[in-house]
């Protein structure tokens, strides 16, 4: 019996929605609620500063976190340099600033190698 | 019973005052101790300079005067007078008196404070009653601060003040016990009148009244027991209660006059800042979060977060950093840096090293334009200034017109200093390559750090409102007053932040004609835009803007104009009032001006 | 004989008028401007069918010139006020009628483009707006942009005052993405070579035939769809405008340099029905538009009774949505004079 429709393939390829890692995106959504209103359409990946000068991607490292794909995170979000032009052309008036802080802690928090400080 | 009171009554105030004495002492020492050398160094070498002298006098003008609060606002500033100076005469000339009726300086220092208890003959001739009547007056003056006092509890409205902060248990007991002391030696000096004959005109007419109804003699020992040990409940709360700020204060008008600063990190220095406050609450009314139901971020609570070691990154960065609390607050803490100190703590593990920054060539030129980030967003302003730059013939390189880092403000207002670090470099060296005599940028927040923590030497650094006016001084680009009536608005960065006020209003005085407004300069509003706040949502942006434009449309202005970016974006939302910055009015009236000469010659032409 | 108060003449004030003339009322409609058509008299020709514009403009002519109710023109309302069971419209000290019923149909104004200053309107000679473009339109097939060039390649740009916080409005104007991709077809008609070029967020094609307006501009009309939201324009030297944004479905940003912008300015409730609708006291919806009771039962009815709601003063609608909710406005008014017992 298996009910996998053939999806079991590739992990690294699929979306698996009923294996969600979102420890980190709980965490920021439980302090910027605006987080969940974005609709990708791609203004701040446009308008972003960092994105001038090398390859960055804020909306689609957004949209990993809200799908649960975080593994790009740690080595993308430190690119940004909070210019605020973002969050100027948001559509969504999301507050972007305060999500890349909240990744940017969530990834020294929710990491195994500091759970000893985090106690 | 009463015999073992009168004998021990004054332990109480005794035991009190050495204890505060050694604990503040301690505390001094220990803050003292902990400053940098170079800030010790600095105390050294002023403290037998006329700076110590300058402190006195500070001390005295704010400490007990409290000449700030009374401007800002002056019921309050009444009552705190009245309580601090009052009480200060209280003890000074209640000192004089004991000598003059003891002809000596040798006596235990209780015995002033509890004068009335101990000596009964202090009335009779002229001098004596002279004395009497003045310790009635100025306990009468401490009475109406006490009452006051009690009154801003119940209603702080009265007051100006929205909301008066809440109070921990140390305070309560403090409070309290300084909210008897007063009244309760008004009734025993009361009694001791009616009994003695020796009060002033208050206590005297108390006490004769009090007489005539009951017999003081096996209460007055009590009431004297009652005053001296709310004055001893004081002392001992004083240090865990915010009172501790009057000691603080003190300390920190002579440690301001001999030099000490803030660091970036939070020191000693901080603390004693962090300890001065008074929580008189001025800060709350300043705060335009207020205006977008924020109630629970503004400085005076963050240093109360930091004294209960509870500060939370909610408190912390719902803050617009714009200064307006800082000018405002009587002692003169530097809110700003503390709450920006505190921000650099709590992101000290997040700093980003932004390796991928690379090197890209300069262009040589006399001036380097740095349009900033935000001004890209507002592409008037840019377009205003290259055409002004062409008109005068200014050789000039636009910098950032394709790209560039950001120029690290925004990150230092999030406290990651090392983080901007690495982008000031990389601008800098850009900068200096181009071998410009002058940077000139047209948002105040790169302004700021431009100026403050860049090292540029040899390069003038310009906001372009004051560049502009340098132009029409330099006679490279004329000017013509259209009958525009306008309101100028300070943006925080380069009003508050940078101290520049009157250049951009002379320029706005050869364009315009300048309304002259209630909020401005250094009281000037933020737009609610600022990028210091992360925590802040749109929506409230939006009402603190609102605010801002509601006060600006009653001079029913032609237009607003502004010097920054930002703002002009912020105010854009607004549907009344027509935003524009500074550099476009300039442009605009070199370009009508152009076409008039234009049509002139055209008219020329066909007449020849 | 009941009186009906019209106040403004364009698709909606016309046919409501028209509608209740029939029905035998009097009726007086109140327009500001010189002439009566409203908004739909710039455009040139209408989706989804390319209608040319005259032809609507004959039917509007065909009711107004029947005289079967009185036009007043060059004459603004101003306030509404009731005086016991009738209503008093009156425009400044000029005029004054008495209503039993009063439609308000003040429509809708565009958005202004310079409110959204990154986009360069009014700043870059080569940006213009989607009203502009049906201007050039109607007045003839040789377009050229602003700086005299004959475009080559040309943008369009979704959602411009639309579902966008920072201008305010949150709602979708519904009516611009098939304008644009009507547009667009238009200017491939009239310039085969040029490359178009359509920047959305989402492709609303809610309107029957407009789904295959879409496919018509990919099939035959070779235009290019990108996902993206344009985030800011800059002029380049030779004054072609240099858009950036993101190809959200492939994921990289984009730099495009083009000819001409045009700018699919949305549909806002203008300064008129801002004005008319606090004078008399009516709600509005969060949108600024005027608030029907119902948002299903009862589209025409505003928060005061005897006065009505036709076309878009209410929301953004297309002409043929216009018509019918002016059309049940116009019954609503009916229904409440013949169960009104004065
Ligand atoms: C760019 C664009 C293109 C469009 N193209 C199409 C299309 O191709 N096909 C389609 O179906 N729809 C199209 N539409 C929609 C169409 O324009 C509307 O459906 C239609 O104009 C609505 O008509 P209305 O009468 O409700 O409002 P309006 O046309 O705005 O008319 C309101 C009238 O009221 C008058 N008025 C306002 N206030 C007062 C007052 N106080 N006193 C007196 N008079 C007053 C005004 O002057 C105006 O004449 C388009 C819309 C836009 C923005
Ligand atoms: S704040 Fe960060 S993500 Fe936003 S535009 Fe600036 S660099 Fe890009
Ligand atoms: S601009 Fe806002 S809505 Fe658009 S993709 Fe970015 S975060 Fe999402
Ligand atoms: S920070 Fe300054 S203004 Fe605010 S309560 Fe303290 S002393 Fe008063
Ligand atoms: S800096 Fe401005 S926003 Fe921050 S607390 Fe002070 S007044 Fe309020
Ligand atoms: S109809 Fe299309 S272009 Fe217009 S607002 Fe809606 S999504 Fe945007
Ligand atoms: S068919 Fe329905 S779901 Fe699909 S695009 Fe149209 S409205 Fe949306």
């Amino acid at each position: 019996m298996s009910n996998k429709f053939g999806f079991d393939i590739s992990p690294s390829r699929t979306i698996d929605f009923d294996k969600f890692d979102n420890q980190i995106l709980q965490y920021v959504l439980q302090h910027e609620s605006s987080f969940m209103t974005c609709m990708s359409c791609g203004g701040c990946t446009a308008t972003c500063s960092a994105g001038n000068l090398i390859d960055f991607n804020i909306r689609k490292m957004s949209l990993g976190l809200r799908r649960g794909k975080p593994e790009s995170l740690a080595a993308e979000i430190d690119k940004c340099m909070l210019c605020g032009k973002c969050i100027l052309v948001c559509p969504r008036g999301i507050n972007i600033r305060n999500v890349v802080m909240l990744i940017k802690k969530a990834l020294v928090k929710f990491n195994p190698k500091n759970d000893e400080r985090n106690n | 019973m009463n015999e073992i009171i009168s004998q021990y009554f004054t332990w109480p105030f005794t035991i009190g005052a050495i204890y505060l004495g050694i604990i503040v002492i301690i505390r001094f020492v220990r803050w003292v101790i902990g400053l940098s050398k170079i800030d010790k160094i600095r105390i050294l070498k002023n403290v037998f300079t006329i700076k110590t002298w300058d402190s006195i006098k500070e001390a005295v003008s704010e400490g007990l005067l409290h000449r700030k609060i009374f401007k800002t606002n002056s019921l309050l500033g009444y009552m705190h007078m009245s309580l601090a100076f009052g009480w200060f005469l209280l003890i000074i000339i209640g000192h004089i008196e004991t000598i003059y009726h003891e002809g000596t300086m040798a006596f235990p220092f209780y015995k002033s404070i509890f004068f009335r208890y101990f000596v009964h003959e202090s009335t009779g001739n002229f001098i004596a009653n002279l004395f009497s009547e003045t310790m009635d007056l100025l306990l009468l003056f401490v009475l109406s601060g006490v009452f006051l006092a009690y009154y801003k509890r119940i209603n702080s409205r009265i007051y100006g003040i929205k909301r008066t902060t809440k109070l921990k248990s140390g305070d309560k007991i403090a409070l309290s016990a300084l909210w008897l002391i007063f009244p309760l030696r008004l009734l025993a000096e009361s009694f001791s009148a009616g009994i003695h004959n020796n009060g002033g005109f208050l206590t005297q007419l108390l006490g004769n009244l009090l007489y005539s109804s009951f017999s003081l003699e096996p209460a007055v020992d009590y009431m004297w027991l009652a005053y001296s040990m709310s004055l001893g409940f004081f002392f001992i709360a004083l240090p865990n209660s915010r009172y501790m700020h009057i000691p603080t204060e003190i300390l920190l008008i002579f440690l301001r006059k001999y030099g000490v600063n803030l660091k970036k990190r939070f020191n000693t220095y901080s603390q004693i800042q962090v300890f001065s406050c008074s929580r008189c609450g001025i800060c709350l009314d300043s705060c335009q979060l207020m205006n977008a139901e924020i109630k629970n971020t503004q400085s005076v609570y963050v240093l109360k977060s930091i004294r209960n070691k509870s500060l939370t990154d909610e408190t912390l960065f719902n803050c617009l950093l714009c200064g307006r609390c800082q000018n405002d607050c009587p002692v003169g803490i530097e809110l700003n840096d503390l709450r920006i100190t505190q921000r650099i703590e709590s992101t000290f593990e997040y700093n980003s090293s932004y390796e991928y920054l690379e090197h890209t060539k300069a262009e040589k030129a006399d001036v380097v334009y740095f349009a900033g980030c935000m001004t890209h967003l507002t592409p008037a302003i840019k377009k205003s200034m290259q055409y002004i730059f062409n008109y005068a013939g200014i050789n000039y390189w636009f910098m950032d017109e394709d790209k560039a880092p950001c120029c690290g403000r925004p990150l230092m207002q999030m406290g990651q200093y090392d983080a901007a670090q690495k982008l000031i470099e990389n601008n800098r060296q850009r900068i200096i390559e181009s071998g410009a005599h002058t940077l000139v940028a047209s948002c105040p927040i790169c302004y700021k750090v431009f100026k403050e923590d860049y090292s540029l030497p040899h390069i003038k650094i310009m906001h372009h409102s004051e560049y502009l006016l340098d132009l029409v001084y330099k006679t490279k680009i004329p000017y013509f007053k259209p009958a525009n009536r306008i309101i100028y608005h300070d943006p925080c960065e380069l009003g508050r932040g940078s101290n520049i006020y009157e250049q951009p209003r002379e320029l706005l005085g050869f364009y315009t004609q300048l309304i002259p407004i209630q909020a401005e300069k250094d009281r000037s509003y933020c737009c609610g835009g600022s990028l210091a706040n992360i925590k802040i949502q749109m929506h409230e942006r939006e009402k603190i803007m609102n605010s801002a434009i509601n006060e600006y449309l009653k001079y029913e202005p032609d237009f607003l104009v502004t010097s920054c970016p930002l703002c002009k974006k912020t105010f854009a939302k607004n549907r009344e009032l027509i935003v524009k910055d500074i550099a476009e009015i300039v442009c605009e009236s070199l370009q009508n001006q152009y076409t008039e000469l234009q049509k002139q010659n055209e008219v020329l032409l066909t007449q020849s | 004989m009941k009186h009906i108060v019209t106040i403004g003449g364009g698709i909606a004030g016309i046919e409501a008028s028209d509608v209740l003339a029939e029905m035998g009322y009097k009726v007086t409609l109140v327009e500001k401007e010189k002439s009566l058509g409203g908004n739909v008299s710039k455009w040139s020709y209408l989706f989804p069918n390319m209608r040319p514009i005259g032809e609507i403009e004959d039917y509007m002519k065909s009711k107004y010139d029947s005289n079967r109710f009185t036009v007043i023109k060059n004459t603004e309302v101003n306030q509404i006020k009731r005086k016991k069971d009738k209503l008093e419209v009156s425009a400044g000290d000029e005029l004054k009628l008495i209503a039993d019923s009063v439609i308000v149909a003040t429509g809708f104004e565009v958005f202004d483009a310079k409110r959204k200053e990154e986009y360069g309107y009014k700043i870059y000679d080569n940006v213009i707006t989607s009203v502009d473009l049906e201007n050039m339109l109607k007045n003839g097939k040789n377009i050229t942009t602003p700086t005299g060039k004959i475009p080559k390649k040309i943008a369009f740009i979704h959602c411009v005052g639309s579902r966008d916080e920072k201008s305010g409005n949150h709602y979708c104007s519904k009516l611009c993405c098939v304008t644009s991709v009507k547009q667009a077809i238009e200017m491939n008609e009239i310039l085969p070579d040029a490359e178009i070029y359509c920047l959305y967020i989402d492709l609303r094609m809610y309107g029957l035939e407009f789904e295959e307006l879409y496919l018509k501009a990919q099939k035959q009309h070779n235009i290019q769809f990108i996902r993206g939201k344009l985030s800011e324009a800059a002029e380049n030297m030779d004054k072609t405008i240099l858009i950036k944004a993101e190809d959200t479905l492939s994921g990289y940003p984009i730099k495009m340099n083009v000819d001409l912008v045009v700018l699919l300015v949305g549909m806002e409730s203008g300064k008129n029905t801002q004005q008319i609708g606090k004078c008399a006291n009516l709600s509005f919806n969060s949108n600024r538009f005027l608030q029907p009771v119902d948002p299903h039962l009862a589209r025409n009815n505003s928060s005061q009774a005897g006065i009505f709601l036709a076309g878009t003063c209410s929301s953004p609608m297309s002409v043929k949505e216009t018509l019918d909710n002016a059309r049940s406005a116009a019954v609503e008014v009916h229904k409440y004079l013949m169960n009104s017992d004065h």
